[in-house]
């Protein structure tokens, strides 16, 4: 261990705070990533849960995290690796061994490193460190429970209360060692225990205590001054998650297109936090049914879609495939709908609270007959808010489903947000059907240019019509099986969803362009990708990156782009989906990929190690 | 009831594909009969089915129509209705489609109490796929998928909606045209959803399913046509009626064994306590006469209102307007 008080000024630190899942972590994760942002400096967070609400207490499986990278400018991942742990017990060192930097400092809970914990956590020593290999280390060992414990003895809280605000204690120690000032802690502590007078006075007294701790024993450790972003844009930010940007993404469009928004849901994790801030919205008249399971949650917003609204549902992988039918309904009827799917490991139940991407052939393919829908894959959490509002656009414009494919990591993952002006953002027109065509109207009547047909809305007197899932003819509307007109509306549902096309942004290739290697991601990978391409080019290696995010149809210029470099390496946390898809599309052309399903999200470190080995392949 | 409209109004050019002699054709003149008395406007009025035999209904009508995907019907109403409860809207579903592969929907929306009105046909028979046992089959019944008879029992349809807490149900047979367009008008004025099964015959795979209430000859004996606040009279001389013994009904013969009309039983739909209505409604021959008519009729809260006054509620007392307030409202900082 140093032995001196130092200030180590960094551009950038990770913070992992671990603990058990009743530890209270991703509170206290949440509130300083909160803090960050609030004193100027850019976040990304990584909340790392169990699936179990309450596994055994001190196990391996118990073990919650959340992580998060805050720096001077733009932070585009939450870290490969830590630069402090907060260990509040041996499991937590445990699980995360792998995650720690050299010389990082891990705060560990003394009170909870007892014999009995260690045995809890597997350990077959006394000394975990040791038993870790964990040589470089600098450890502050804190009798966190018990100095929590002495410090609200006179709040007359029973022992269960008084030790569950040991977190805010570990919150001060990082405030202490980070510099932050613990008085832009206590308004988030007011606000989340409003209700609650006495427990907020001793979650600030913990707090307090644990601030005052670092400070006064003068921990021998690194303390660290983290830069702020001197120079970023004017105008207001928060900080966001991305289940909160696509909820707030939907708002937007339904403000913009001037339809009310209706959401079908069925809680399934890592979605339902869009429920949760949908439903709190009656304030903006959003309208939201949690329903009976997933098909009532797409078949309610399909009957919402039908009466008008801009209408979505929100689910993760084993939803999807419970809503597949009424996606081809939603196909045939030609109606607006949002599917979002927040990816989770699969298959089944899978890893319910861990990323992957591994939904996209579901989401391209997983219905019965040539069903297709316009798919579209969010890449940062604040990006998810543009990818819900350009769904929720061609939906309407397009009259078609669009499946919107997030993922538990830039859902539960945050990172600093410039509040964004409307005004700026391209209208949503829905295509309701002009009276003055009342005369000739029929369902299924077409804009020629783009495929959209009209939608009348019930309440409109003289557009009486039936739709439905039964094949219909071009253009009386009625139910039909003649082979020929079969042919035609399939022909023209593709069609339909090809054209747009038209309608969406190019691909622009980021990093060195004029380089023999492209990397190719799509989907919630933009930050890790874009951060081994960027540290790569800042020492020399010269390398691209291009980013999907409109899936299908894909931009226009992809072709383009793709035979434009030697090299191609497709990056995604499945088995290759999106590289196969590519290959179908462009056979010509060669494909590398780089897959992993560990449930976690890519590190910039095992990027570099791939496509340094790719540029000295021959 | 003063309406503008007619039958026609509601109904359209279409070409009626049921087999010919089918009950769906009487239970399709009955709603259009009905609307038109009802009042509401072919526009605002919107016809929502899943798939089967009875769910081609929604091509005849002249109003909006959704024709979905099978069982699907009560939430994709759910969703019109919510979205938009100035529509007034229909569910046409068939034992098969309401009570089968859709029957999670359909509890739940009787339970939410959404304003919907559900025409429940049915046949005990899956028609449109030529021919298996349904829910509603009777134990024992040969069908092409069971060459040997069922080995389950069936569900009684009223018995699950109260079970599901149902505020409206009425059955009626598809040839009694006049009460099933009556029962049809007291659905639509019902807030919440409303339960009507139609006893309907499929005359191709189970002709005369219902025959032994149905037949005209025997009907009065065999059926009881329960009316608001009447005595539960029924049989061609009008001389039997329902009593109650300890917990079970009872078929008594007024002027018989000492029963009087004063000991006869008065019909009232709208207790809140189902108990007696789940009695009514289980009531079979031949001990018992079968009910018809509405047998439950009580007001509760119903969801899609409930959905707009709670947004009242909120909206009144809050300073959140617009997206722009919204974005304004949590944790902020400035850049300047």
């Amino acid at each position: 261990m140093n032995e001196q008080v130092k200030v180590k000024e960094l551009d950038s630190v990770v913070i992992r705070f671990s603990g058990d899942s009743g530890d209270g972590m991703q509170l206290v994760g949440n509130i300083f990533s909160n803090l960050a942002a609030i004193l100027g400096n850019e976040i990304s967070t990584f909340p790392d849960y169990p699936a179990e609400m309450r596994a055994p207490q001190g196990s391996l499986a118990g073990v919650s995290g959340f992580q998060v990278h805050l720096g001077a400018s733009k932070v585009l991942t939450p870290g490969d690796k830590a630069d402090v742990l907060v260990a509040m017990n041996p499991a937590a060192l445990k699980v995360n061994k792998n995650f720690l930097k050299p010389q990082c400092v891990v705060i560990i809970d003394e009170d909870s490193f007892t014999e009995n914990d260690l045995k809890k956590a597997l350990f077959q020593t006394n000394d975990p460190f040791q038993e870790l290999d964990l040589k470089n280390v600098q450890v502050i060992s804190v009798p966190i429970t018990s100095m929590t414990k002495a410090g609200l003895e006179s709040y007359g809280l029973d022992n269960k209360s008084a030790v569950r605000c040991k977190n805010m204690f570990a919150l001060g120690l990082i405030c202490w060692l980070f510099n932050r000032p613990i008085d832009s802690v206590t308004p988030f502590l007011k606000k989340k225990f409003s209700k609650k007078e006495t427990i907020m006075q001793a979650n600030i007294k913990a707090l307090t205590d644990g601030y005052n701790f670092g400070a006064n024993t003068h921990a021998t450790v690194t303390t660290y001054h983290i830069e702020t972003n001197e120079h970023p844009k004017k105008g207001f930010y928060t900080d966001i998650n991305g289940n909160t940007a696509t909820a707030y993404g939907l708002i937007a469009a339904a403000e913009k297109s001037g339809l009310p928004l209706f959401l079908g849901s069925y809680p399934i994790t890592p979605a339902t936090d869009i429920l949760h801030e949908l439903a709190k919205r009656k304030d903006l008249g959003v309208k939201t049914v949690q329903c009976e399971d997933e098909i009532s949650g797409i078949c309610t917003a399909i009957g919402a879609s039908f009466a008008g609204n801009l209408a979505a549902t929100s689910t993760s992988g084993p939803g999807l495939a419970l809503k597949g039918e009424a996606i081809g309904l939603a196909v045939m009827a030609e109606i607006p709908l949002v599917i979002v799917d927040v990816q989770r490991g699969g298959p089944s139940t899978g890893l319910p609270t861990k990323t992957e991407q591994s939904d996209l052939m579901q989401a391209l393919y997983g219905r019965n007959g040539e069903s297709p829908v316009v798919v579209i894959a969010a890449t940062t959490p604040t990006n998810c808010f543009d990818a819900a509002y350009w769904s929720s656009k061609l939906a309407v414009e397009h009259m078609t489903p669009v499946i919107l494919l997030t993922d538990g990591f830039i859902a539960n993952g945050s990172s600093t947000w410039r509040i964004p002006d409307l005004n700026v953002y391209p209208s949503i027109t829905p295509p309701f059907v002009p009276d003055s065509i009342k005369d000739i109207w029929k369902p299924y009547l077409r804009n020629e240019d783009t495929k959209v047909r009209y939608w009348a809305v019930p309440g409109r007197e003289g557009f009486e019509h039936r739709i439905g899932g039964l094949e219909k003819d071009y253009t009386t509307g009625v139910i039909s099986t003649d082979p020929l007109n079969h042919q035609i509306m399939t022909d023209t549902r593709q069609e339909k969803i090809d054209k747009i096309a038209d309608f969406i942004p190019e691909l622009k290739v980021e990093g060195s362009v004029d380089s023999d290697i492209l990397v190719v991601g799509w989907g919630g990978t933009y930050g890790h990708l874009s951060s081994a391409v960027n540290s790569m080019n800042a020492s020399g290696k010269k390398i691209a990156h291009v980013h999907f995010e409109f899936i299908n149809p894909l931009p226009k210029n992809t072709h383009e782009v793709l035979s434009q470099y030697k090299k191609i390496i497709v990056c995604e946390l499945n088995l290759g989906q999106f590289a196969g898809y590519l290959r179908m599309k462009y056979p010509e052309i060669r494909i590398d990929q780089y897959n992993k399903v560990q449930g976690q999200p890519f590190m910039v470190s095992e990027l570099i190690d791939r496509f340094t080995k790719l540029m000295e392949e021959k | 009831m003063n309406s503008q409209y007619t039958a026609k109004d509601f109904k359209n050019e279409q070409q009626i594909k049921w087999c010919p002699g089918c009950g769906d054709f009487a239970v399709l003149n009955c709603l259009h009969k009905a609307m038109s008395e009802i009042g509401v406007a072919p526009a605002d009025t919107a016809v929502i089915s899943g798939i089967g035999c009875s769910s081609r209904l929604p091509y005849y009508m002249g109003t909006y129509g959704f024709h979905t995907i099978h069982g699907r019907g009560s939430a994709i109403a759910t969703g019109v209705k919510v979205a938009n409860p100035a529509l007034s809207v229909w569910q046409i579903t068939g034992d098969g489609d309401c009570l089968a592969i859709g029957g999670n929907h359909f509890i739940h929306a009787v339970r939410r109490n959404i304003d919907i009105n559900i025409v429940l046909l049915n046949n005990k028979i899956y028609g449109l796929t030529k021919g298996q046992y349904s829910p509603t089959t009777e134990r024992g019944y040969v069908t092409k998928s069971s060459p040997y008879g069922t080995i389950e029992d069936p569900f009684n349809p009223a018995e699950l909606a109260f079970g599901a807490r149902a505020n409206f149900f009425a059955r009626t047979i598809d040839v009694d045209l006049p009460s099933t367009t009556e029962c049809m008008i007291a659905a639509a004025a019902h807030k919440g959803t409303a339960v009507i099964e139609v006893l309907q015959n499929c005359v191709i795979f189970t002709d005369g399913i219902h025959k032994y209430y149905s037949d005209k000859e025997n009907r009065a004996d065999r059926t009881i046509y329960l009316r608001q606040g009447e005595k539960m009279i029924f049989g061609k001389e009008s001389n039997k009626g329902l009593v109650l013994q300890g917990l079970d009904l009872k078929a008594v013969t007024i002027g018989e064994d000492g029963y009087t009309i004063d000991d006869i039983l008065t019909h009232d739909a709208t207790l809140h306590d189902p108990t007696l209505h789940c009695k009514l409604a289980a009531m079979e021959g031949p001990e018992l006469p079968l009910a018809l008519g509405i047998i439950r009729n009580v007001e509760g809260i119903n969801y899609d209102q409930a959905v707009v006054d709670q947004i009242h509620r909120v909206q009144a007392n809050t300073q959140i307007k617009t997206f722009a307030d919204l974005m304004m409202s949590g944790n902020v900082w400035e850049v300047k």
